[in-house]
C-alpha cells in the first residue's frame, strides 16, 4: 500500500535519513521503532509532504507521494496523528471532529463516524463542548485519533501516540489502535515505547541514525536480543 | 457641559469609533492568522475611498452599485496584496515580511498619487447619507446613526461567519497550526486569501462612511487612521475580533471627548491614541482581550 525506497532526508548539512526503504502491506498494523533522533518522525513528515526529501521515492497505492500536496493527501486516505497530538486548542472538542471530516460533504456517513469516534472513546463525548486546550493529555491523544478517524482514512499513521501518557491509557490508546486496524484501517506506527509497538504490530522496523537496521515481524524482533538489550530494557545480557 | 451636549459628542465619538472599529478588525484578523501586521491595510482602506470616488463621481454608477463594486474591489486588492507581497515570503523571517508591508504599503500610497492626483478630491455627498436629523435636543447627521448599527451588524455577521461556519473554522484551525491544517485537508492558501478578503472588504465599508463623513480625500488619508487601528487592535489585544472593536470604541469615544472637555488640547488629539498605545504597552501589552501569547516551540 505504502512503499518508501531508498529515501534521503537532509536538514541543512546533516542527513537525518540516510536512505531507508520499508514496505507497508494492506490492512496491516507496521511499526517503526528507534531512539529520539533516529529519523522515525522524518520520515512520517516526507510522507505526507511536510519535509522534502533530496532523494528516493514515495508511492502510495500506485500514486507518487512526492508530488502530491499535503492537504490532498486526506483525501486520498492518508492520515497522520501528529506527534504531540496538536490538536487545536481554541476549537471544541466536536469542532476538532468536524475539521477531520473536513474535506468531505456527505453528511450523514459523517454523523455514523462521529458516533463511532464517541463509542471508541466515551470520554470524547462527555467533553464534546469543551475547548480542546483544557482537555487532558490522555484525551487530548484520544482526540487526535478521533480525529484522523473522522477523515476515514486508508491508511492512519501515527508519531509516538503513548508519548507522555500513563501507563493505563497507552493501554486503551494500543487497544483502540488494533480494534480500528479491525475494522480495515492500515496503521504505521511510529513508537519509542518498542515493547507495546511490537506487541500489537504484524511487522516492525528498527531504526538507528537515519538507517533501517532490523526488520522482521514484532514477534522475532521481541524475541532478538539485540532489540531486546537496546529497546525493550532487558538487562540481562549485561 | 448639559447632557444634551454630552450626547452629541458621545453620539460622534461612537461614530468615530465604528469606523476605528471596522478597519481595525482587518489588523486583527490578518495578525491572528499569520502573526503579520499588515501596514499595507491603511493604504488598502484609502483605495477603498478612491474606487467608491471613482464609481460615483467618474462613472456616474448609482451610489449602491458603486459602493458596492467598491467593497469588492477593495477585497480583491487586499487579496492582490497578500498573493504578491506576503505569500512568496511566508516561510520567510518575520522581518522580511514586515519590511514587505511596509513596501507594500509605500507603493500603494504612491501609486495613488500617481494615478489618482496629489490634490484633494471631494467624495460625493448622498443626500440619504447626509442630511441632518433631530433627536430631541441632538442635531446629527443621519450617517452619525448609520455607522454604528452597520457596524454591529456586520461584526455579528463576522462572528457567525467565524464561530459557526466551516470557512470560519478553517480560519481559526490556520490561525493555530498551519501543518496541522493542511494535514485535515484544509486549503491553507485559501483560508489566508480569504481572510485577506473579509478584512478588506470590512475596511471598504469603513473607508466609504469615512469619505461620506470626512469628504476631503487624499493618497496619504489612510495613513493616520491605519496606525490609530493599528493601535486600537493593540489595545483590545492583537489577534481578538471584539478586542479590535473594544479598542475602536475606546479610541474613538476618547478621542472625541478629549476635544469636547478640553478643547485647548485639540490639537493634540491624534497624540492621544499614541499616549494611550504606550500605557497599553508598558501596562498591560496583551491588550484587554489579549491572551498569552506562548512563542510556538
Amino acid at each position: 500500500m505504502l512503499k518508501i525506497d531508498n529515501l534521503t532526508v537532509a536538514y541543512g548539512g546533516i542527513e537525518a535519513l540516510k536512505g531507508i526503504s520499508l514496505e507497508v502491506e494492506e490492512g496491516k498494523i507496521v511499526t517503526l521503532v528507534g531512539a529520539n533522533g533516529a529519523g522515525k518522525s522524518t520520515t512520517l513528515r516526507s510522507v505526507v509532504g511536510l519535509t522534502k526529501p533530496k532523494t528516493g521515492t514515495i508511492t502510495y497505492m500506485g500514486m507518487n507521494l512526492l508530488v502530491m500536496k499535503t492537504q490532498e493527501m486526506v483525501r486520498n486516505g492518508i492520515t497522520l496523528v501528529p506527534e504531540g497530538r496538536r490538536v487545536f486548542p481554541n476549537l471544541t472538542v466536536l469542532e476538532n471532529l468536524k475539521i477531520g471530516a473536513f474535506y468531505r460533504n456527505d453528511e450523514k456517513n459523517i454523523k455514523e463516524d462521529m458516533e463511532w469516534v464517541y463509542s471508541l472513546f466515551p470520554r470524547l463525548k462527555e467533553r464534546t463542548w469543551q475547548l480542546s486546550g483544557t482537555l487532558s493529555g490522555g484525551e487530548q491523544q484520544m482526540l487526535a485519533v478521533g480525529r484522523a478517524l473522522m477523515s476515514r482514512p486508508k491508511l492512519m499513521m501515527m508519531d509516538e501516540p503513548s508519548l507522555g501518557l500513563a501507563p493505563l491509557i497507552i493501554k486503551d490508546i494500543f487497544n483502540i489502535i488494533k480494534e480500528v486496524n479491525k475494522q480495515g484501517v492500515t496503521i504505521l506506527l511510529i513508537e519509542q515505547n518498542a515493547n507495546a509497538a511490537l506487541h500489537i504490530a504484524d511487522k516492525g522496523y528498527v531504526m538507528e541514525t537515519g538507517r533501517i537496521t532490523m526488520a522482521g515481524s514484532g514477534k522475532e524482533l521481541l524475541a532478538n536480543p539485540e532489540v531486546k538489550k537496546a529497546y525493550l530494557g532487558d538487562t540481562a545480557h549485561k | 457641559m448639559t447632557l444634551d451636549l454630552f450626547l452629541q459628542h458621545l453620539t460622534n465619538g461612537i461614530s468615530l469609533g465604528s469606523l476605528y472599529a471596522l478597519i481595525a478588525i482587518g489588523y486583527t484578523m490578518v495578525y491572528g492568522i499569520l502573526r503579520l501586521i499588515n501596514f499595507a491595510h491603511g493604504d488598502i482602506f484609502m483605495m477603498s475611498v478612491y474606487f467608491a470616488f471613482f464609481g460615483v463621481a467618474t462613472f456616474g454608477m448609482p451610489w449602491y452599485a458603486a459602493f458596492l463594486l467598491a467593497i469588492l474591489l477593495t477585497g480583491a486588492l487586499g487579496i492582490l496584496v497578500e498573493r504578491t507581497a506576503y505569500k512568496p515570503i511566508r516561510e520567510a523571517p518575520k522581518i522580511s515580511i514586515l519590511i514587505s508591508a511596509i513596501g507594500a504599503s509605500f507603493l500603494l500610497e504612491n501609486l495613488a498619487t500617481v494615478i489618482f492626483g496629489g490634490r484633494p478630491k471631494t467624495f460625493p455627498q448622498i443626500e440619504l447619507f447626509t442630511k441632518m436629523v433631530d433627536v430631541g435636543a441632538v442635531r446629527i447627521q443621519m450617517l452619525t446613526f448609520m455607522i454604528p448599527v452597520i457596524t454591529v451588524a456586520l461584526l455579528i455577521g463576522l462572528l457567525y461567519l467565524i464561530n459557526h461556519t466551516k470557512s470560519g473554522m478553517a480560519m481559526r484551525a490556520v490561525s493555530k497550526d498551519i501543518e496541522t491544517a493542511r494535514l485535515m485537508g484544509i486549503d491553507v492558501n485559501r483560508t489566508i486569501s480569504f481572510t485577506f478578503g473579509i478584512g478588506s472588504m470590512l475596511a471598504a465599508v469603513g473607508g466609504i462612511m469615512w469619505g461620506l463623513k470626512f469628504p476631503s480625500i487624499l493618497p496619504l488619508m489612510g495613513v493616520i487612521p491605519g496606525l490609530k487601528c493599528f493601535i486600537a487592535a493593540v489595545i483590545g489585544g492583537i489577534g481578538n475580533i471584539k478586542g479590535a472593536v473594544y479598542g475602536g470604541f475606546i479610541l474613538g469615544v476618547g478621542e472625541i471627548m478629549l476635544i469636547a472637555f478640553l478643547p485647548e488640547l485639540t490639537g493634540y488629539r491624534d497624540a492621544f491614541a499614541f499616549i494611550l498605545l504606550i500605557v497599553i504597552l508598558l501596562f498591560r501589552p496583551t491588550g484587554i482581550m489579549g491572551e498569552k501569547i506562548s512563542e510556538k516551540v
